[in-house]
């Protein structure tokens, strides 16, 4: 077993991005569905081989010379190789004399950089994208999508199937974008590894270890584009550095039970400090140049998270962030979390000011169907209008999806009922 | 002690579906059992796994391209044992992973 792999199942995963990149690349994106089927084909063939004769010394050596013989098999029986691809390799790239499939580190490097690019693409649809970033760039089976998504296998085949067919009539090939182009480009890649990042991080599934794989699948991504040059910009290091942040708070927001602990509930002890290191190390590293893009506010917003002391100066800083995070990037979220940050920014002012500030810029923003912002509502008009507070805390937790989330809303129309009786006496 | 050759087929399931937790579980499951059988000295040859590529050659010197697509099970690998008697033989092949997708195992002797 080599070193770098700590499970088979680990190997089949990094090895399934590897060769499915490394065949796409030589016979064209629109065999891509051929070449899953082969690397596939041979880690079953692995499996059961390694089975009975136990794991090769170099098993990634072994899966390549496997896949090489089944690749020119493949595409040599079904006539596609003279007839389409001599023909299309040979007008292309003629100093490329070898039908051979070239496994070398570099090549693997560039191919899946080429793929990261090519499935990162804004014509497919972001629900998709995640789906098949899933699949080709992580190597993950297909029930395990499904599982992540909370739907069927069936949903999930359908999905990728349009996905990749949207692929090929966009005519998606597998190169490396002029360099003049890469910093746009890299805007959809790293938007799509955000996504990735956020479907594990909020994900509806209540599978832990699954959502732990999609955020360092996500991480993993990331460092990916920071080994090459050309990728390694600030907004790449800005994105690593929020992951890293967020990430260290994985084993704090969660009880033995499997479920989550909200942030002001958490304990602190519990964060990763490991991780939150290396968010700053990145983040050091964000700060090189011009650009200030959102993941660089974002980025702040959760290292000031990582600060456990509850100072206004931690609010402040906070709140400046969200403002301009708003103008960079107007979402609903954002404003609702901006608000948050007033009031626990002026949360000392005399007379509950803060908190009436913030409950008045709290009513404009009318987000009807979010319960977070009935959340925020009952936060705001505890001890204003407790009342009020009651009756929007009841609609979040009608609103609410998860169990963890409903108990704790209905822990604070307790509390809100026992700070009535005692101010009342 | 007599020499068996223990032959697999599998149908041809569908890999494309087999997720890489799967593909761990495979692996597992036929490591186990060949223990089972190495353990209590009953392996001669671990024999091969086959490749589902390959070519049939027919009487007039027709090759095709193997008839892989239209049989239900498919001769995936060999392994040979050696037991007391045909029945001993038998009992070492349960437990064999080709079972578990719907395959089976042939036991057969072998002449030396």
């Amino acid at each position: 077993m080599e070193k770098e792999y700590e499970s088979l199942k680990e190997l089949f995963q990094r090895e399934f991005s590897k060769m499915v990149a490394v065949i796409s690349k030589r016979f064209g994106l629109q065999h891509i569905e051929t070449a899953e089927d082969i690397v596939s084909e041979t880690f079953l063939l692995a499996a059961e081989t390694w089975g009975l004769k136990g794991i090769p010394e170099n098993p990634a050596a072994w899966l390549y010379t496997v896949a090489r013989q089944k690749t020119l098999y493949h595409f040599r029986r079904n006539k596609i190789f003279e007839e389409k691809i001599v023909p299309a390799i040979h007008s292309e790239e003629k100093d490329n004399e070898t039908d051979e499939l070239n496994f070398s580190r570099q090549n693997i490097r560039d191919s899946q950089l080429q793929m990261i690019f090519a499935i990162c693409n804004p014509a497919i649809a972001s629900e998709a994208q995640i789906g098949l970033a899933l699949r080709i760039l992580c190597g993950f089976g297909i029930d395990e999508i499904a599982e992540a998504f909370l739907t069927s296998k069936d949903t999930v085949n359908k999905r990728l199937f349009r996905a990749k067919e949207k692929l090929r009539t966009e005519k998606v090939t597998m190169e490396m974008p002029p360099e003049n182009e890469i910093p746009g480009r890299l805007d959809n890649v790293l938007h799509t590894i955000y996504l990735l990042f956020s479907e594990g991080y909020y994900s509806s599934t209540q599978n832990q270890i699954l959502r732990k794989d999609l955020c360092l699948e996500a991480l993993r991504l990331g460092v990916m584009l920071t080994e090459y040059e050309k990728t390694n910009l600030p907004k790449t290091n800005a994105l690593l550095a929020l992951m890293c942040f967020h990430s260290s708070r994985f084993h704090a927001r969660e009880t033995d039970k499997g479920s989550m602990i909200l942030y002001d509930q958490q304990n602190k002890e519990l964060w990763d400090i490991e991780l939150i290191n290396q968010g700053l190390y990145f983040l050091n590293l964000s700060e090189q140049g011009e650009e200030v893009s959102s993941y660089h506010l974002e980025a702040r917003i959760a290292y000031w998270h990582c600060t456990s002391e509850d100072t206004k100066e931690k609010w402040e800083n906070i709140l400046y962030l969200y403002d301009q995070l708003l103008s960079v990037n107007y979402s609903p979220s954002v404003a609702l979390n901006r608000v948050f940050a007033l009031y626990k920014a002026n949360v000392d002012l005399p007379d509950k000011m803060g908190q009436k500030m913030a409950l008045a810029e709290a009513e404009k923003l009318n987000l009807g169907n979010n319960h977070f912002y009935f959340l925020l509502l009952g936060e705001l008009y505890k001890n204003i209008d407790n009342e009020k507070a009651k009756y929007n805390l009841q609609k979040a937790f009608s609103m609410a999806r998860t169990q963890a989330e409903k108990q704790g809303i209905s822990e604070k129309i307790d509390s809100l009922q026992k700070t009535g009786i005692s101010t009342n006496f | 002690m007599k020499e068996f050759m223990f032959i697999f087929r599998q149908p041809s399931y569908d890999h494309s579906k087999v997720s890489p937790t799967e593909m761990q579980a495979i692996t597992k499951k036929w490591t186990d059992w060949r223990e089972s059988i190495t353990s209590r000295g009953h392996l001669v040859n671990h024999g091969s796994r086959l490749s589902l590529e390959g070519k049939v050659l027919k009487a007039g010197g027709v090759v095709t391209d193997g008839p892989f697509v239209e049989i239900r099970e498919m001769l995936g690998g060999f392994m040979v044992v050696k037991a007391e008697s045909l029945e001993d033989a038998t009992t070492l092949a349960h437990g064999c992973p080709a079972l578990d997708v719907n395959g089976s195992v042939e036991i057969r002797p072998l002449y030396v």
